[in-house]
């Protein structure tokens, strides 16, 4: 029988902690880079956030001509208009940003008629697949929803591993799941891609998927110090991690190559969300090594573990008779 | 690793049920056709996104729906003083509250109870203590303010949007699509999801205008012009002509009939002229109306009005056509002129058929996926799955061997289930949904990975190949429940604040997760005891 490759080498011991500074510093550097990135420049908000309009086109015969389409647009007087070729040479994006109120025309209207005015100047050649106009009432609307989204996620998976676990786990599981979603963030600020409404579905899988890793850690790490109650912290945190590497191995990279596949294969419209979670898979799996583990040795954590919930009670009736 | 035989029913059951209602999607509506109908033959909703089609978030007009009831309202106020012979001088309207000065300050308190009386209960008077629609107060200085209280306009809005909506579904209808979803949001938004339809010009111009037709007396003596250069005597209007609009009509502000008293409205050719017209019928009501008022009026002209509510900042009224009456009109059906092309004929039958909208609609949202793009997703989708899985596949049998199968299997199964339940339970799939399923392959591995990799880690501590089976399958279950569980507060998270496509997106994570702790602690688990059942020597052999 196959019993598989049992590729990990299990007895070698990684001293994580002994290399916690420079990988801290590492971590550190890289969270300034796309910080700075992201504060100096910002994020490319897609027109679900801006609004605007956003048009795919193919050519029906032929790869489309973008200079052309660039001269026949620019002169219809919208302002901003980009033009992006995509991955087969007849297809084409074209983005229009969101137009000005006039005497007689509302945003909403005057972006009604951008679009129309658009597909008007496209020609019979082109073919328009895809048209999404978003107004700004609705654009704001929906930034918002996402930030609380995003916040809300954060929340209830710091309430539910404090439940689980005790506060300094949920705490450390919350500053890794902010760092892979400001690194996430960054990215996409430094690479200039597009951020909306899919993306900000893949930052919240990607804080799930950043978790999950995480708590399966912090789940070894508590079962050790069940099971060692004299060894230093320090020494646990990293046999723990040690033990729970191949695991953690294996699935990201079996993650990575199920999401690999949605990013060269599924499209223009879920390209970004795939590269947001391709990203967020390798920023959660370090999160958990280097920050979230590390953390709690920091900070240290309760070391009586004994049936949890009578330790609780004992202490505070130790306390009570104290006073 | 003990299973009894009721639980390996249960489990078979269930990992059934999940291929049968799964299966329907893999067949052809032909193929489907021959299926007993005690099958299940549910096939997913497909997203506008894959299947491609329009989708519009219209908002209502709420000043528009305000100006109007306190046009009504001037109108109202002015009856009931002239009724109860109140003597007033000033009677005008602000943005929020129609006004009107007494000439004799002693009748303010007869006025007030008088006005008092248009006031009604909001919520039909069936809710005690409810808050009145409007508020009558005087201000001190001889004036009477009527005023729309908070509670009136809501309550107005949301009535109007439930009007609005069945409207638009009539005249969606009317194009002969397949299933619009029509449903409202908030008190005063629409969203209408048409799928298999791209042409958003032409939802949109069925859709964004009120068309509210009204027929009105023409005013005798007096032409629009020199109305225009003495004064507009009270209570009529100057409307334009809708092909010049340089003519104008003076006509009467209250109609004669409304449009609302329309029974069918159908495009046709003048038999003479050959130009399209639009033919209509009244009720009984206003035929009766109609009939009388032309039997008194003939020789002279009527204007047919259609109000098309705001349209680029402007309140769009124009005369369609002002025929004189040659003959009393008493059958109730007559027809409309008015230079339309064809196209127009059509539309405004349609929208006179559907009613009118109480207030304009304005798409402050729109997305066109064509079908070509939506064929081309669903292909993208299903190739990155069918690649996704082979890679992950490979992967998990070489690092697990037969075990690493019985893995995939086992995610195999976890797919159909959710493919399954979302087919019965009618979701939506979408793009992402699509990327949501391929990811949860690579997490339902995890799992199986868990157990996997403990199991290997208790042989390595010297365990026996069945005890550090047993333990390693009882060790991940704490892990495996938590680590799902806090990726499904994320899940739910986006469930309830997402929209289209992102909830559909979390309805396969919520239901990948709840499928994939399904999966690992049963089918898994049943497979690897089937194999140790099946192993011929009393010591089993190291299965990893």
């Amino acid at each position: 029988m196959f019993k598989g490759v049992d590729f990990w080498p299990h007895r070698r011991q990684f001293d994580l902690l002994r290399l916690r500074r420079p990988l801290v510093i590492l971590t550190a550097f890289l969270l300034f880079v796309v910080m700075s990135s992201l504060f100096s420049k910002g994020l490319n908000f897609g027109i679900d956030f801006k609004g605007g309009s956003l048009l795919e086109v193919q050519s029906k015969s032929g790869p489309v001509d973008i200079a052309d389409l660039r001269g026949k647009l620019s002169s219809l007087g919208l302002g901003d208009v980009q033009i992006q070729g995509l991955d087969r040479p007849e297809d084409a994006l074209i983005r229009v940003e969101q137009q000005a109120a006039s005497a007689d025309l509302s945003v909403e209207q005057a972006q009604q008629a951008a679009a129309d005015k658009v597909r008007a100047a496209l020609g019979d050649n082109i073919e328009i697949r895809r048209v999404e106009v978003v107004g700004p009432g609705v654009s704001g609307e929906l930034k918002q929803a996402g930030m609380i989204a995003v916040c809300l996620a954060s929340i209830g998976i710091l309430l539910y591993v404090w439940f689980r676990f005790e506060w300094q786990f949920g705490v450390a599981a919350i500053i890794a799941t902010v760092h892979d979603i400001s690194l996430t963030l960054g990215a996409f600020s430094l690479l200039n891609l597009d951020f909306g409404l899919n993306e900000v579905a893949a930052l919240l899988t990607l804080a799930g998927y950043s978790i999950n890793d995480t708590v399966v850690i912090f789940d070894r790490i508590r079962e050790n110090l069940r099971r060692y109650k004299k060894m230093p912290l320090a020494q646990l945190v990293n046999l723990s991690v040690n033990e729970t590497l191949s695991r953690t191995i294996i699935t990201s990279l079996s993650t990575f190559l199920a999401v690999f596949a949605i990013y060269v294969f599924g499209g223009e419209v879920i390209h970004n969300f795939a590269f947001a979670m391709l990203f967020g898979i390798v920023a959660g799996t370090w999160s958990t090594i280097v920050i979230a583990a590390p953390f709690l040795v920091w900070v240290g954590v309760k070391r009586d573990w004994s049936g949890t919930d009578t330790a609780v009670a004992g202490r505070g009736a130790a306390a009570a008779a104290k006073a | 690793m003990h299973f009894s035989r009721w639980k390996i029913s249960v489990i078979a059951a269930v990992c059934l049920a999940g291929v049968l209602t799964a299966l329907p999607n893999f067949l052809s509506k032909e193929t489907l056709a021959w299926v007993p109908d005690f099958l299940p033959k549910k096939q997913l909703n497909l997203g506008l996104d894959l299947r491609g089609g329009a989708h519009l978030l219209l908002q209502m007009d709420t000043k528009e729906l305000k100006k109007d009831w306190l046009d009504n309202l001037r109108g109202e106020v002015r009856k009931i003083l002239r009724d109860a012979k109140i003597r007033y001088t000033g009677l005008g309207q602000t943005a929020d509250a129609v006004r009107v000065k007494l000439v004799d300050p002693a009748q303010t308190n007869e006025a007030l109870s008088q006005l008092r009386k248009l006031a009604q209960p909001v919520g039909g008077g069936m809710i005690a203590g409810a808050d009145n629609d409007i508020a009558v107060s005087e201000s001190g200085d001889g004036f009477i303010t009527v005023a729309p209280t908070e509670a009136g306009i809501h309550q107005r809005s949301t009535n109007a949007a439930a009007a609005a909506i069945e409207v638009v579904r009539r005249r969606i209808d009317a194009i002969g699509t397949t299933e619009p979803d029509i449903v409202r949001q908030g008190t005063d938004r629409i969203l209408v999801q048409v799928p298999g339809f791209d042409d958003t010009k032409k939802l949109k111009d069925l859709i964004g205008q009120t068309a509210r037709l009204s027929f009105h007396d023409v005013h005798q003596q007096m032409s629009a012009e020199e109305a225009r250069q003495t004064r507009v005597p009270p209570g009529y209007v100057i409307y334009p002509d809708q092909d010049d609009p340089n003519h104008e009509y003076l006509v009467q502000e209250t109609p004669v009939v409304y449009g609302e008293d329309l029974t069918d409205a159908q495009p046709g050719f003048d038999s003479r002229t050959n130009e399209p017209i639009i033919t209509f019928r009244f009720n009984q009501r206003a035929a009766r109306i109609f009939g009388e008022y032309s039997s008194r009026h003939v020789g002279r002209p009527f204007a047919i009005v259609l109000d098309n509510g705001v349209i680029n900042g402007k309140r769009d009224v124009k005369v369609l056509s002002a025929p004189v009456i040659r003959e009393p009109i008493l059958g109730g059906t007559g027809q409309i002129s008015g230079s339309f092309t064809v196209d127009q004929a059509n539309n405004l039958a349609i929208q006179l058929r559907s009613g009118a909208l109480p207030a304009t609609l304005s798409v402050i949202e729109e997305r066109t996926v064509g079908p070509s793009l939506g064929a081309d997703s669903i292909e993208a989708g299903i190739l990155a799955g069918i690649i996704g899985s082979i890679a992950v596949s490979g992967f998990i049998i070489f690092a697990y061997g037969l075990f690493g199968l019985f893995a995939i299997l086992a995610v195999a199964i976890n797919l159909c289930l959710i493919v399954g339940l979302m087919s019965t339970i009618g979701s939506t799939l979408t793009l992402p949904g699509i990327a949501g399923l391929v990811l949860t392959v690579g997490m339902a591995v995890d799992s199986n990975v868990l157990i996997y990799e403990r199991i290997r880690e208790e042989m390595r501590n010297g365990k026996q190949p069945i005890s550090a089976i047993d333990s390693g399958f009882q060790r991940a279950l704490g892990t495996i429940v938590d680590s799902n569980l806090t990726t499904m507060i994320a899940g739910l998270v986006m469930f309830w604040l997402g929209a289209g496509p992102v909830r559909g997106f979390a309805v396969t994570l919520c239901l990948g997760i709840l499928a994939t702790m399904f999966t690992a602690f049963t089918v898994t688990r049943l497979m690897v005891s089937l194999w140790i059942a099946s192993q011929k020597t009393r010591k089993i052999p190291a299965p990893l």
